[in-house]
């Protein structure tokens, strides 16, 4: 690999001075992964600039280069037009660059004040530090609407006011460009307005803002030019005036070759799922449910739609048996316990519920188990009381391994050396072959290749088919659209809407996702 | 994240390497202090094994380290670390003492199970309070098993020197002896024909000891709870998806953890002194975390391990008897080096081993796509659509 | 108990704190910055010894602390290596470097001197001797606050003093200093240091280090001032106390004070009576021993005023986004 800079054959044309970035053949690879190939971007000064894209394409991979985080493969970065190096955080806070992460940096147990200086202290001595901070701190208050008090302590105020924290830092480093990583994720829609407001003031001085972000309404109410990203490459950059929502999804979205699941019209039955009004709060306080309902018949798929975060992870816990919950559920007319001491997983398993969770490294598979006892994992009481068989373990494995076409069929290899379609198959084939009378299935097919997908989704129908009711939690639309019989789409805790995928697209869907009720799409 | 090793690396040539580090660097500190490291070695070694009487000691302490290493490593599995052995040991010595004053055993093979009984429920005891506190307030295991430690140590010297000193005993702070009835036979009375000495210190507990190892054995890679303990240690999030419930978890792996711990007294107490003398561990509950980490948590691991430490203890025995200049706390050394190298600075041996093992793999590589093992390679590929 | 008697045990319990006060700064630097270390009691334990050694040698109290000192910041470096380059177990380390100062000090002992672990005894100018302060003699004869001044607070060993002193100083240093504020900051979030463009490892071996100093004086203090040489296992788990102090205190200087005076007068008391009686009850002497390790326990436990340990403690730094 050549670094595209310092080839000599010839010299690299001078940058636009008028340009705050300039990305040339920016490529990153994580081993197998191509988190990004070949992103060119142009910046201009004094904009709100969008990047838009699905959970994975790359945007935060980019803006981690930009802030010196990771180092890219090849490429150059361009500030002010001018060819500039980033090996670290500090060289990105020399040339101007903010950043505000989606996961805030920020002491918790320090005040504002603090944490604004911190890092950028001028001397050896604090008290000088905090008295500049305070009084650049008060003007800045009063230019751009970001009124905080200064001497509270970060884990006593809202997320909102700590996002203001982070623009904060950023404009005490004296930053020219901010980045923005989906920052309105954390917050309520009136919060999001306010920073809304604080954007374009930053931008009316002069400040050059880069948003990262998948929800299309912001793109359309804040930026002037947007980029969009898929699978790790730079699509199309369009002036927002000049493009739609629709237009945007389509783009976000590609066009691809839309997976085709080849299924029978559903025959929905009895229904085995009622969910009543559930509420979830989280150990921050932060509520993550609020009142959700809804029913899934024997022999039908529900795919929940939706941006990351927006409750359907609780949803799946709640019903898998590790979240607290107020609310009513019922399987095949049976109550269960969502508070008390009979709510683990293991009642839920025993009540015919099977769990295909969201993050299958971290939660589904133990990496270091060797397969067979993986698929023991979550129903190891069934292997026996004391001891443990483990020849039937091994049994069961085999022959899961080969009616899920698991590869390499070997059940003494550990989790963490089979490929991401291999492990899924493998938690599929312990929850599936459990003759469960509800399947709660979160992300099937992330991290999955082409082939395995395919796989896991005629499985899917199957186990439809053969009358199960299947509760499917998916970011992917491609993947809800094709599976699902009928989908609802949750944003911030509540499902907006019921569409059936015969009678929506992709761009209603979107619209939903972005929290714009239905009546307005 | 450690996946570039093949197994038989990870398991055995890191800890002899982590060991050859520790015995080149102590060898480095007796060249310093003006003494011949291969004599020293050479004495150390035949004091240790060259002799029945010298196999005695060793396998006696070995006893007392398969104990305390078993105790400290069933607590890793469920990664849960305990430093209190050595107060859990000392509580296990108290069980057996009560057990052997108060209860008139009528033969020795009784005692020992009234004595193993009320060791390990001491140990186990002693072990429960850091572990509620752990499973229920997130207090850290760590700190408050070493304050259990001291708080042990202060209850023994209280009890020893208040309540069950014996009148008369000349002063030294320890109950009674225990009834000849309770007196385990050694290995003397056992196997007179193999030459041991009349008055060796190996005695029955030792089979308990390999007892020991077979029940964590099983406990840990056959039972379902064996399952649950390694599943909760290897990840939280994991066990509770699957319906393993950490508290009962922490509690359980604590409870044997300090239960194995205790059963050293057998050892020790019951076996070796016939009373209850003031520091009945002498260390063995912290040698217990030198072994736990050099056998990798593995009953056989940990067995080869108490064999190691035990052959230094008494060799080192021998050492200072024949070379004054060398003190027996050079095992101390040795021991501080092995858990150094093997607990805290494994990456310092792991991740040059793992850079010579990736590139060693990757060279082989391109012409054969579809290696086994490969969890980088798409088997994918060839799935039939 | 008269005023005499009282003096006698407050000036013996400074006497005591005096060890137990620097080691629990020394840990209050290095857990401030993330580091757990178990391995003060470690730390003191060499820097006493080769205190001793190097203050016998050389018939210098002085060069013996400095001796002292280096030998704490060698095992200190050996923490830093293993926990922040090596990104080690912090825990295992700490144990590790506890063994290695118990086993190392004896054998170099016994070598060098051949006393069974001891140095010989230091007398003259090779011990921190007691510090009159200013008209002590003169004053002594003032009622109550006489003997006060003269027993209680003057005539001492600098390093006493020194102590004393090292408490405002870590206070100031930690709350009144860039440098404090960036080591309070990567104890707790070590991402919004690196993010803010300072480097964390860099950070985490100066808090180390400076653990190292602290730890090296307290144990000179042991052997030099507050003992006349070394004796095998001297440090006899004040590290571990330091430790209890450190979460007695909730990680804060004055605070560190406090606990270790308490703990220091305990030690104190145990000392000077077999058993106390309060309220007709015979409390005895090893309860007031364990006392210390009791009441950290039940700090811990969260019942009586939870201590909260800096947020990123015990864990290795690993960038990610």
């Amino acid at each position: 690999m050549t670094v595209a800079s310092s080839g000599p054959s010839h010299t690299p044309p001078p940058g636009d001075p008028g340009l705050a970035i300039e990305l040339r053949g920016i490529s990153k690879a994580f081993g197998p992964v191509q988190a990004n190939k070949d992103i060119d971007l142009a910046v201009r000064r004094g904009t709100i600039h969008g990047i838009i894209g699905e959970n994975g394409a790359g945007k935060s991979t980019l803006m981690s280069i930009l802030y010196g985080f990771y180092k890219a493969d090849r490429g150059t970065v361009l500030i002010g037009g001018r060819e500039t190096e980033i090996p670290d955080s500090q060289a990105a806070i020399d040339a101007g660059i903010g950043m505000v992460f989606q996961h805030f940096k920020l002491v918790e147990n320090f005040t504002v004040l603090e944490n604004v200086v911190l890092g950028a202290e001028d001397g050896a001595m604090l008290k000088p530090s905090l008295a500049k901070a305070r009084r650049l701190l008060t003007e800045l208050a009063h230019e751009y609407e970001l009124d905080v008090d200064p001497d509270a302590v970060i884990e006593d105020i809202g997320v909102g006011l700590q996002q203001r924290v982070e623009i904060l830092k950023a404009l005490y480093r004296e930053a020219d460009i901010l980045i923005l990583d989906e920052p309105t994720g954390v917050l309520t829609p009136a919060e999001a307005d306010h920073l809304f407001r604080i954007l374009k003031g930053l931008r009316d001085q002069g400040k050059t803002i880069i948003l990262i972000t998948h929800k299309l309404r912001e793109i359309m109410e804040i930026t002037d030019t947007v980029s969009v990203m898929r699978r790790g490459e730079m699509t199309a950059t369009v002036k927002t005036a000049e493009t739609s929502p629709e237009e945007l999804a389509e783009l976000m979205v590609g066009r691809k070759v839309l997976l085709r699941v080849d299924k029978a019209p559903a025959r929905p039955k009895d229904v085995i799922l009622e969910v009543r009004d559930l509420h979830v709060t989280d150990a921050q306080g932060v509520h993550r449910l609020k009142g959700v309902s809804f029913d899934i018949r024997a022999g039908e798929v529900l795919g929940i739609a939706g941006v990351a975060g927006n409750g359907q992870s609780e949803l799946l816990e709640v019903l898998g048996g590790y979240e607290k919950a107020t609310g009513r559920v019922r399987v095949k007319g049976h109550e269960i316990d969502l508070t008390g001491s009979a709510s683990d997983a293991q009642t839920r398993r025993a009540r015919g519920i099977a769990h295909v969770p969201e993050d299958r490294q971290r939660e589904g598979l133990i990496m270091d188990y060797r397969a067979w006892e993986n698929v023991a994992f979550g129903y190891q009481k069934d292997f026996g009381g004391t001891l443990m068989d483990h020849a039937a373990m091994k049994r069961d494995c085999a022959g899961k391994m080969e009616r899920f076409d698991v590869r390499p069929p070997d059940p003494t290899l550990a989790a963490k050396s089979f490929s991401g379609g291999n492990q899924q198959k493998i938690v599929l084939a312990r929850e599936i072959e459990r003759n469960p009378d509800l399947l709660l299935i979160g992300q099937p097919t992330r991290g999955v290749d082409i082939g395995a997908i395919e796989f896991i989704h005629q499985q899917i129908v199957a186990l439809r088919d053969q009358g199960k009711a299947i509760l499917l939690v998916s970011v992917e639309l491609d993947e809800i659209m094709a599976l699902s019989d009928r989908i609802a789409v949750m944003f911030d805790g509540r499902i907006m809407g019921e569409r059936l995928p015969s009678e929506t697209d992709q761009g209603e869907l979107g619209l939903l996702m972005a929290g714009m009720a239905g009546e307005a799409a | 994240m450690t996946d570039g090793l093949p197994k038989w690396v990870d398991i055995a040539v890191i800890p002899l390497i982590n060991v050859l580090l520790a015995l080149i660097l102590s060898a480095l500190v007796v060249w310093m202090i003006g003494e011949d490291p291969v004599r020293a070695m050479t004495i150390l070694v035949n004091g240790a094994v060259g002799s029945a009487y010298g196999w005695g000691y060793t396998l006696f302490y070995a006893t007392n380290f398969v104990f305390t290493g078993l105790g400290v490593a069933v607590a890793f599995h469920a990664r849960l670390f305990n430093i209190g052995g050595e107060g859990q040991a000392a509580l296990g010595g108290l069980g057996v003492a009560l057990a052997m004053l108060y209860v008139p055993w009528p033969h020795w093979s009784l005692a020992l199970v009234g004595a193993t009984v009320a060791a390990a429920l001491f140990g186990a005891a002693w072990a429960a309070i850091p572990a509620y506190l752990q499973a229920k307030r997130g207090s850290h295991i760590v700190i408050t098993t070493i304050m259990f430690n001291f708080i042990a140590a202060a209850l023994m010297v209280y009890l020893l020197s208040r309540v069950l000193l014996v009148p008369g005993a000349g002063g030294s702070p320890e109950t009674a002896r225990f009834a000849e009835a309770t007196h385990l036979p050694n290995a003397f009375a056992l196997f007179p024909w193999m030459g041991w000495s009349r008055s060796t210190p190996l005695n029955v507990s030792f089979f308990l000891a390999l007892l020991a190892c077979v029940g964590v054995w099983v406990l840990i890679w056959r039972t379902r709870l064996g399952y649950e303990i390694r599943a909760f240690g290897h990840s939280e999030p994991a066990a509770i998806y699957a319906g393993i419930s950490p508290v009962r978890i922490t509690m359980i792996a604590m409870l044997i953890s300090g239960g194995l711990c205790g059963l050293m007294a057998t050892n020790a107490v019951l076996g070796e002194a016939e009373r209850l003398v003031i520091d009945p561990v002498q260390g063995a509950g912290f040698v217990g975390i030198a072994v736990a980490l050099m056998g990798r948590s593995h009953p056989f691991g940990v067995f080869l391990a108490a064999l190691l430490f035990g052959a230094l203890y008494q060799g080192g025995g021998e050492l200072q008897f024949e070379m004054p200049s060398v003190s027996r706390e050079l095992i101390l050394v040795i021991q501080a080096l092995v858990i150094l190298f093997t607990g805290a600075l494994d990456n310092m041996v792991r991740m040059p081993l793992e850079k010579v093992f990736v590139s060693a793999r990757r060279r082989p590589a391109p012409p054969e796509p579809t290696s086994p093992k490969g969890a980088d390679n798409d088997p994918i590929a060839k799935v039939e659509p | 108990m008269d005023l005499t008697t009282i003096i006698q045990i407050l000036d013996s319990s400074l006497r005591l704190a005096t060890p137990l006060l620097l080691a629990c700064l020394a840990g209050l630097f290095s857990e401030r910055a993330g580091i757990f270390d178990i391995g003060l009691e470690g730390k003191m334990l060499a820097a006493a010894f080769f205190s001793a050694g190097a203050a016998f040698a050389t018939g210098n109290a002085w060069i013996g602390l400095l001796a002292g000192i280096g030998a704490s910041m060698v095992l200190a470096a050996i923490h830093g290596v293993a926990s922040i380059t090596f990104r080690g177990n912090q825990l295992i380390s700490g144990v590790a470097i506890n063994f290695l100062a118990a086993g190392i000090t004896v054998v170099i002992g016994e070598a060098w001197f051949g006393l069974g672990g001891r140095t010989p005894a230091l007398a003259g100018d090779a011990r921190f001797g007691n510090i009159d302060l200013p008209f002590a003699r003169a004053l002594s004869d003032v009622p109550v606050l006489g003997p006060i001044y003269a027993d209680l607070i003057s005539g001492h060993s600098i390093l006493v003093y020194l102590a004393l002193a090292t408490v405002p100083v870590t206070w100031w240093v930690l709350f009144r200093t860039r440098f404090g504020l960036r080591l309070r900051a990567v104890g707790e979030n070590p991402a919004a240091v690196d993010t803010a463009g300072v480097s964390v490892v860099g950070l985490r071996y100066a808090a180390v280090m400076i653990c190292g100093l602290l730890c090296g004086i307290a144990g000179a203090h042991l052997a030099t001032a507050l003992g006349a040489g070394f004796v095998k296992d001297m440090s006899a788990g004040r590290g571990f106390i330091a430790l209890a102090a450190l979460i007695f205190a909730k990680w804060r200087p004055w605070y560190a004070l406090g606990a270790c005076l308490l703990f220091g007068l305990l030690e104190a008391l145990g000392n000077r009576y077999q058993n106390i009686d309060i309220g007709g009850f015979d409390v005895p002497t090893q309860f007031m021993q364990a006392l210390p390790y009791i009441l950290t326990v039940v700090i811990l436990a969260g019942f009586v005023g939870r201590a909260i340990p800096p947020r990123a403690g015990g864990e290795p730094y690993v960038k990610e986004r």
